[in-house]
């Protein structure tokens, strides 16, 4: 049977020298129940970082740690020191709006607004007032669209709404709308769950292509998806995090023995 | 981490897949040890009927290596192992292979065995034969141990031996081209003597490789092109 158990100390390199994003002893709760333990974790400049774990292990709390999102949760209580660029998100001064525009968020399932595909792309810009006039606008919506790779399946019905395109069309499109407001950092929660191989495929190569321009945290349940996309992988475990290494040693060699008993499917 | 488990997945038909995997990679192995065996037997006793089984036994090991490359596609297909699974997959790939060209450096043997049955020579060279021949079997052996045991101490011995082998066989090339020049009526013969150490030395090599396989499986270091104290510096460091 597997032995070894997690020590407390997370093994592999969590912190990196370039780091965006730098989260230092993270615990999370839930109410009385504590979902997060202790978490050390830096995710560095233009990277891609995926979470992996078993299903209630904290990767997606953990994840959404990182641009507030569980502000919205009431019983849900966070600690520790979570920064970006050396700003700490979490200080009570701080307004979520543009912290939320600088650290964007793609979902699960693809949740575009029940408005056009221009209108979905252009909210954000809208909202943050990022432009003052209307041909400024159509550029963004285009750009965004392009780097999203729609851009050509949707040029010529873009007021078309966006509830009417495909799965693996509307989580572009919601990649889209995520980087019209130019973020630094975007959150990816299971983004290709909902998708087919193919759909799935296009996301993944999306994914490659933002990385370098955009610093990338995904949280996925396809081991082979996180092995793709991903320079560094990180293991959670229990609301723990385990081992963080290059993605590249996780799949072939991880150091840490539940790590191997999750990726290769045994019984942990 | 150096346990290897691989009967613990979730899939017991994964853990079954596996473990096929092994008996029957150990079942070939067991062929090859036998084929090297009995080609040294068949060439230092004249035996040329035990020659003929040795090549016959080839073909055997021809379509084991093509089932057990076979079924570890179909594995990586269907299962997409990481880790130590898909170390175990690749090493025994690989050491499918090597143990191809076991066989087919045996059948060599075999082949000057009944060349040298076929006339009647001094039997110059057959000492050396025999201790090469003992000490690859003895390296075949170990590795193919090693492999069942996933036993890192025992690879690293086995490429200590191929060390060994390395200096015997150059010290036998000696002899032959000594007899030689002695009697230039022995060359042919000994021409097939020195094929056949060859063929033994070769052996030792893909031994050797099989050990290399080993320790990459079981701990995930790659030691190939290394010298055997650069690979037991790098396993200390583990």
């Amino acid at each position: 049977m597997i032995e070894q158990t997690f020590s407390g100390v997370t093994v592999g390199k969590p912190l990196v020298d370039n780091a965006k994003m730098s989260m230092r002893d993270v615990n999370v709760f839930y109410g009385d129940k504590q979902a997060i333990f202790g978490v050390d974790l830096d995710i560095g400049e233009n990277e891609v970082v995926a979470m992996i774990g078993p299903s209630g292990c904290g990767k997606s709390t953990f994840l959404r740690c990182l641009n507030r999102m569980n502000d919205t949760i009431d019983i849900c209580r966070v600690e520790g020191s979570l920064q970006l660029e050396g700003q700490n998100i979490y200080d009570p001064k701080l307004d979520v709006v543009p912290l939320r525009a600088r650290v964007g968020m793609v979902f699960q399932k693809p949740n575009p607004f029940p408005k056009s595909i221009y209108d979905n792309v252009a909210y954000g810009p809208r909202i943050h007032g990022l432009v003052s006039r209307r041909s400024e606008l159509d550029e963004i919506v285009e750009t965004s669209l392009q780097k999203a790779g729609l851009w050509n399946e949707v040029k010529d019905r873009l007021h078309a709404p966006g509830t009417g395109l495909s799965g693996g069309q509307q989580q572009r499109l919601c990649i889209a709308r995520t980087i019209a407001v130019s973020p630094e950092v975007i959150l990816m929660d299971e983004p290709c769950s909902a998708l087919d191989p193919i759909a799935t495929a296009k996301i993944e190569e999306l994914i490659a292509e933002l990385s370098q321009n955009y610093t990338i945290a995904i949280v996925t349940h396809s081991m082979q998806q996180a092995a793709r996309v991903s320079s560094r992988t990180a293991y959670f475990h229990l609301g723990k995090l385990i081992e963080v290494n290059d993605t590249e040693k996780v799949f072939t060699n991880p150091d840490h023995e539940l790590t191997e008993a999750y990726i290769t499917g045994r019984f942990g | 981490m150096d346990k290897l488990h691989f009967d613990e997945h979730i899939s017991k038909q994964f853990n079954a897949d596996l473990e096929d995997l092994k008996t029957q990679l150990l079942e070939m192995g067991g062929v090859v040890e036998q084929q090297t065996i009995d080609a040294v037997k068949a060439i230092t006793s004249a035996d040329s009927e035990l020659a003929e089984k040795v090549i016959v036994v080839e073909n055997d090991v021809d379509q084991r290596e093509v089932r057990l490359d076979e079924q570890c596609t179909l594995v990586l297909a269907r299962r997409q192992p990481a880790a130590s699974d898909l170390r175990m997959v690749l090493s025994v790939v690989k050491i499918t292979r090597d143990l191809e060209r076991m066989g087919d450096e045996a059948q060599k043997i075999a082949r000057m065995a009944i060349k040298l049955s076929e006339d009647s020579g001094a039997s110059q060279g057959y000492v050396e034969l025999r201790h090469i021949g003992a000490l690859v079997q003895e390296m075949v052996n170990n590795t193919l141990d090693a492999f069942a045991r996933f036993d890192v101490d025992m690879a690293l011995k086995v490429a200590k031996q191929d060390t060994t082998v390395d200096q015997e066989y150059k010290s036998a090339m000696r002899e032959m081209i000594t007899y030689m020049m002695e009697d230039p009526r022995s060359i042919t013969r000994v021409m097939n003597i020195i094929w056949a150490l060859r063929a033994l030395e070769r052996i030792g090599d893909h031994a050797r490789n099989i050990a290399e396989h080993v320790i990459y499986l079981v701990k995930g270091l790659d030691v190939r092109h290394t010298t055997v104290s650069e690979m037991e510096q790098q396993l200390a460091e583990r």
